[in-house]
């Protein structure tokens, strides 16, 4: 005990005693330390918004897909839907999707043409106000589709689909209201009519492409459809957070491997230099094994300093970006995944802890590694100073 | 009273459509002019764009309604593309990615290089006799040529449109314009031919404009540069 306390007030005292040198290391390594818990909790943050956010808008508790229909292929909307009895006794919300074209401004636009129950409480989709409008052919679309075809709330705009036998069709849509989702796939590219309306314009009465469970839904096996489960339709988004996060590290693995560099740097250096004192320290009798970790206490005392310097700077910074956001371009919202305007990261504790015993473990390895040398040392050579 | 109006209506339309021959008997004489047992065609394709306008050039081989064999000769981009069509089965050739593939379904509906024409419609073999009720309902005079009127009703389910007016010539008996419309009445394409050419006693149109009406812009000139039947 009395050497730990020892090795620590020895490990300070020479620590300081360094200065500058010290400064720069501590320095980098707590860089190196705010920016893997920046950049960890901004994943963290943006994969549980793109989760909420997916469910709310997209998936609720599950999807039941009817078996011919495969999401990833647009022409299999042609014959990818049915017919399921019952299917509001069973907590399920009917959702049928045709291919479609608008003709906003005189150009000629390909969209997905999804009908829903106007009823629906399931997803965060305003369908009361299909339901409330007395147009002919109400729809509403998101933000981003407003901004794409320059239009507005109570705006007409010409639509040609095809019935089931594949005759064309065409008439006025009106656009009775925009919704803002962070959810690009209910919006790029999309009308959403009254399912009953799309029935009767393309005479596939009571047929659905898809169901979207609520919380209350049971699965059951149902020849003919497929359920896709949460944890399925939220893969891709967990797939992109990991794969991100692997590519982020190389970034803040660097930092860390030259802040690692320079205490095993220091640490050889200190082993050359100080070999009288490793001398003394055995002479007056220390094991070699007390020695070594007293070197090794200096070297791994950087990752402490570090981490409180860390905070220092890093704790306000947290705080301020946890509770403004991060703002994220447009473009970037664009793409296909759930990204609100702003990303609020998340700091937990998990992130935190591992984060300092990352960074303590691999510094004290590297203080190890060039102490080890001193096990090795003949304490009468090394009191004499000679080179070994 | 009412009775007496309503019959001289009815006999007054019959005298009216009286005036005119029979429907069938117009398409058949199209048909007869137009179909030929083989024949290639040299064509240009006009693709007029916001951006301007891009040429297509292809030879075609063409036998009877339901084989036709076309290669793409310009421009460099689509070189080489080759488009084999047998009977309801079309198959294409990239030379870029020395794949042929077929299409079928949803991929039958996509644009022709670009253009307002689908292959869907250059798929069309079916006699339009076969699909539509025939009725003709009046005459007009298109380039100085005295044309029939024919409107056409789908008599079948499964037509992409399930109404067209066609415009006769009365002494050559091939089409000068046609339009198809939408369930509900709206006006979706619309074709213009003009150029009209004896070639071996028969009279073909060797430029056709096709138009998407529900689009801007100036749609698709399809030229023929050289026709020859075997």
């Amino acid at each position: 005990m009395t050497t730990i306390k020892l090795a620590f007030q020895l490990a300070y005292k020479n620590l300081m005693g360094a200065g500058l040198r010290t400064w720069l290391t501590v320095g980098v390594l707590s860089f190196a330390f705010v920016v893997i818990i920046f950049y960890n909790g901004l994943l963290d943050g943006w994969n549980q918004q793109a989760k909420k956010d997916s469910i709310e808008w997209e998936f609720g508790n599950g999807q039941l897909l009817n078996e011919n229909y495969d999401p990833f292929d647009a022409f299999s909307l042609q014959d990818g839907h049915g017919i399921l009895p019952d299917a509001g006794e069973k907590n399920l919300v009917p959702v049928l999707i045709r291919q479609a074209s608008i003709y906003p401004e005189g150009r000629m636009l390909s969209i997905s043409l999804k009908g829903i129950d106007t009823n629906q409480a399931t997803l965060k989709l305003p369908t009361y106000l299909l339901k409330e409008s007395t147009a002919e052919r109400p729809v509403i679309i998101g933000n981003r589709m407003a901004a794409s075809i320059n239009m507005k709330k109570g705006d007409e705009v010409l639509l040609r689909w095809r019935d089931k036998n594949g005759s064309f069709d065409a008439a006025n849509v009106t656009i009775v209201g925009v919704f803002d989702s962070d959810v690009s796939m209910v919006d790029n590219g999309q009308l959403w009519m009254p399912i009953g309306k799309l029935w009767e314009m393309t005479g596939l009465e009571n047929h659905a492409t898809l169901y979207v469970a609520n919380k209350d839904y049971k699965h059951e096996s149902i020849a003919g459809w497929e359920f896709k489960s949460l944890d399925l339709l939220l893969k891709d988004i967990n797939d992109i957070i990991s794969m991100k996060k692997v590519s982020g590290s190389i970034m803040y693995l660097l930092l860390l491997a030259i802040a690692l560099l320079a205490i095993f740097d220091t640490q050889v250096l200190s082993v050359f230099r100080r070999q009288r004192e490793i001398g003394t320290y055995i002479s007056l009798g220390m094991t070699r094994i007390q020695v070594v970790a007293l070197f090794t206490v200096e070297g791994s005392m950087n990752s402490l300093l570090a981490t409180i310097v860390g905070c220092l700077y890093g704790v306000p910074l947290f705080i301020y970006l946890a509770t403004t956001g991060i703002a994220v371009p447009q473009a970037t919202q664009d793409m296909g995944l759930a990204i609100a305007d702003k990303i609020f990261p998340v700091f937990g504790a998990g992130l935190i802890l591992s984060t300092i015993a990352l960074i303590v473990l691999s510094s004290t390895i590297v203080s190890f590694l060039p102490s080890l040398k001193i096990a090795k040392m003949n304490p009468v050579d090394a009191l004499k100073g000679k080179i070994q | 009273m009412k009775i007496l109006i309503t019959a001289i209506l009815v006999f007054g339309s019959m005298i009216f459509y009286q005036n005119f021959p029979d429907g069938n008997m117009i398409l058949q004489k199209v048909d007869d002019n137009m179909s030929s047992e083989t024949n290639i065609t040299e064509s240009q394709m006009i693709i007029h764009g916001k951006r301007g306008s891009r040429t297509v050039i292809s030879k075609g081989y063409t036998q009877g309604h339901n084989k036709s064999f076309t290669e793409y000769l310009a421009p460099d981009r689509d070189k080489g593309t080759k488009m084999l069509k047998l009977e309801d089965r079309l198959w294409i050739f990239s030379p870029s990615t020395d794949r042929t593939i077929q299409l079928s379904g949803h991929m039958l509906r996509q644009s022709v290089m670009g253009s307002d024409l689908s292959y869907e419609d250059m798929m069309e073999d079916r006699k339009l006799s076969e699909m539509y009720d025939v009725k003709v309902v009046g005459e007009e005079t298109i380039d100085l040529r005295k044309s029939w009127v024919l409107e056409l009703n789908a008599k079948v389910e499964d037509v992409s449109y399930v109404k067209r007016k066609l415009w006769v010539d009365q002494v050559r008996y091939v089409p000068l314009k046609e339009e198809l419309f939408a369930k509900s009445g709206q006006l979706l394409k619309k074709t213009v031919m003009s150029d009209i050419t004896k070639i071996s006693n028969r009279w073909y149109p060797k430029k056709i404009n096709f138009k998407d009406m529900l689009k801007d812009g100036k749609g698709t000139d399809f030229v023929v540069t050289l026709f020859s039947l075997m």
